[in-house]
């Protein structure tokens, strides 16, 4: 049962991580709440939901092509709404208001296209039987899934640490003004990690159907209040500490259905309050967020 | 930058008397020439919320995501006491109304976190209370996620009475803080902390009195709602989208003014009432994009269209 509630917890986790951190590279890089994050991730996973249905696309497939069409989307709605959200007064603020707007349009263009039901996918599309990890058995969508996040993790790690527009989008996170005073093309960098960061979501969103057990167009919301939970357990601009954030709220996650089942909804939120007011910086980061 | 009001005058205390005055008599004598009484209660509701929301936003700069809350606190305070004790409405109210202060006492902490680790914590906080309150293990107690029921109670009259009551004190509230230097000085910490607390602004006990106000009057505001609708579930008292239209309406209008909310709760909630109860979906884009469009073109709200930085609106 131990070993069952940790190992998947890690499976969740590494998932968790892969929601949280398109959320995080925009925050990190732009300085606004995308709460619309949520409901990008349940585009995508009706994206696959609707290709497989309806063509019988794996949704791995999906998946590679979703990651085109969502950097794609990213770029124009990025110019379109951020640069005028940061000429205004307080941009950090109203970026959660305008972008809540966005989630309801979003939200409600998804309900009149899809209708309000639930959809799933079955689990054995990923590929048959259960699988065994250490004498515990998984469904082999988990598995899948878990390893799908790894890869996409180790590939946004891969872009900030190992290429130059990856330094560039690092060199904005750590001082904006002065990126822009060296001449970086800052509005450039931010229209990237913006398309990236969605991307993310969708991609998170076609293993959606899989990891939560259906998708509906209200899904959105709390989403994003779980991918900020997984954001401020780690850390801000720190895909790794992203990871770990997602690791630890998905194997307390775990041991909390485990033992305490009826108490586990509690968790996120708890978590996110008790982390913000006992170590504010996050468990991997420097930066303070007091006012 | 934004310009400061200058010396709160007390000339410009009179036509905001007179809007105070208007308003609350508009309300009181509204139910005898139209005949949805629900529609007025949730309006007074909805204006006592944006204005509660302007008092800790709009003088201070904290956004509550979680406002819907205190609502939520008082609503639970109000209906547990005349449950489980038998206490007559008015004193239930008050004891509604204190839960909701002793729960925005026990998330002061909060105050410390800036900008949106504010706004997004204090969700967290009241999704954690929602969660506590219709937790199926507590059914004995907060009846869980069966909701509450109070006809015997039931009295439309009388608590639309306290409804615009409740509407009178908060515009009160607003109009002492746009009048007097302890409104003055709100602003000036929630322009700059620093030079705020330089000037010899006390910033703390500035900040902790504006968050226990705004939560007295939505938790006085739960506990009347309660006792109106008389049955409601959890998931209605602590709604997200609550907190939402309070925050949408009160910036639409214009916040750290006592009109911007009044014509945003107005305006708003009047297009809601027309199309938004027959097509949800269609409100729901109309809904989103209107707020898109409003911060992007307008962030200072349809007020500043008359105020054209001169902030002499009242």
């Amino acid at each position: 049962m131990l070993e069952y509630s940790l190992l998947a917890g890690i499976l969740f986790g590494l998932y968790f991580g892969l929601v949280a951190l398109g959320l995080n590279l925009i925050f990190g890089v732009m300085k606004i709440v995308n709460l619309a994050h949520g409901d990008f991730l349940m585009l995508g996973g009706y994206g696959a939901y609707i290709v497989f249905t309806d063509f019988h696309v794996n949704p791995l497939i999906t998946l590679l092509v979703e990651i085109v069409i969502f950097v794609l989307i990213g770029f124009p709605l990025y110019y379109l709404l951020v640069p005028r959200l940061q000429a205004s007064r307080d941009p950090e603020m109203l970026s959660l208001i305008l972008f809540f707007g966005l989630s309801q349009v979003i939200e409600a263009l998804a309900t009149l296209r899809f209708g309000s039901s639930e959809r799933s996918i079955p689990g054995t599309v990923l590929g048959d039987g259960p699988i065994s990890l250490f004498q515990q058995t998984f469904p082999v969508a988990w598995v899948v899934s878990g390893a799908i996040s790894l890869l996409a993790v180790g590939a946004i790690y891969i872009y900030l640490y190992r290429t130059r527009i990856g330094q560039l989008t690092r060199a904005v996170m750590a001082q904006r003004e002065e990126a822009l005073s060296t001449g970086i093309d800052v509005q450039r960098i931010s229209a990237i990690a913006f398309g990236i960061g969605i991307a993310g979501a969708a991609v998170a969103g076609v293993l959606s159907p899989f990891m939560m057990g259906s998708i509906t167009p209200s899904m959105g919301v709390g989403i994003t209040i779980t991918s900020f939970a997984v954001i401020v357990i780690g850390s801000l601009g720190n895909p790794l500490g992203t990871v770990a954030g997602g690791i630890i709220y998905g194997v307390a996650l775990m041991f909390m259905q485990t033992y305490f089942s009826s108490w586990a909804n509690l968790l996120p939120y708890l978590l996110l309050i008790a982390i913000l007011l006992v170590k504010p910086t996050g468990l991997f980061g420097r930066r303070m967020r007091n006012a | 930058m934004r310009r400061l009001a200058v010396r709160p005058a007390p000339k410009r205390l009179i036509p905001m008397l007179v809007i105070l005055v208007a308003v609350v008599a508009a309300f009181a004598a509204a139910p005898r020439v139209y005949s949805n009484q629900l529609l007025l209660f949730n309006t007074i509701v909805y204006l006592v919320l944006a204005q509660g929301l302007n008092i800790i936003y709009g003088f201070t700069g904290y956004l509550p995501f979680g406002y819907v809350g205190f609502f939520g606190a008082g609503a639970y305070g109000f209906s547990l006491a005349v449950l489980h004790w038998h206490t007559p409405p008015l004193a239930a109210l008050a004891l509604g109304t204190l839960v909701a202060i002793i729960l925005a006492l026990i998330l002061t902490p909060l105050l410390r976190l800036s900008g949106a680790y504010f706004a997004v914590a204090n969700l967290a906080a009241s999704e954690a209370v929602l969660q506590i309150v219709s937790n199926p293990n507590l059914t004995d107690f907060t009846k869980g996620p069966y909701g509450i029921s109070l006809e015997k109670i039931y009295n439309p009259t009388l608590s639309y009475g306290a409804a615009v009551v409740t509407l009178a004190f908060t515009l009160a509230i607003v109009v002492y803080l746009k009048s007097s230097r302890f409104g003055l000085a709100l602003q000036a910490i929630r322009e700059d902390p620093i030079s705020a607390g330089m000037a010899g602004v006390n910033v703390v006990r500035g900040r902790v009195l504006a968050w226990l106000m705004s939560a007295l009057v939505a938790g006085l505001i739960g506990g009347i709602f309660a006792w109106y609708v008389s049955v409601f579930y959890p998931e209605t008292v602590f709604d997200l989208s609550v907190s939402i239209f309070a925050i949408v309406f009160a910036l639409f209008g214009g916040t750290a003014t006592l009109v911007g909310p009044i014509l945003g709760v107005l305006i708003l909630y009047g297009i809601y009432n027309v199309i938004g109860i027959s097509t949800p979906a269609y409100f729901q884009l109309i809904y989103g994009l209107l707020i898109v469009l409003l911060i992007l073109f307008l962030p200072n709200g349809i007020v500043s269209l008359i105020d054209r930085g001169t902030r002499r609106v009242p």
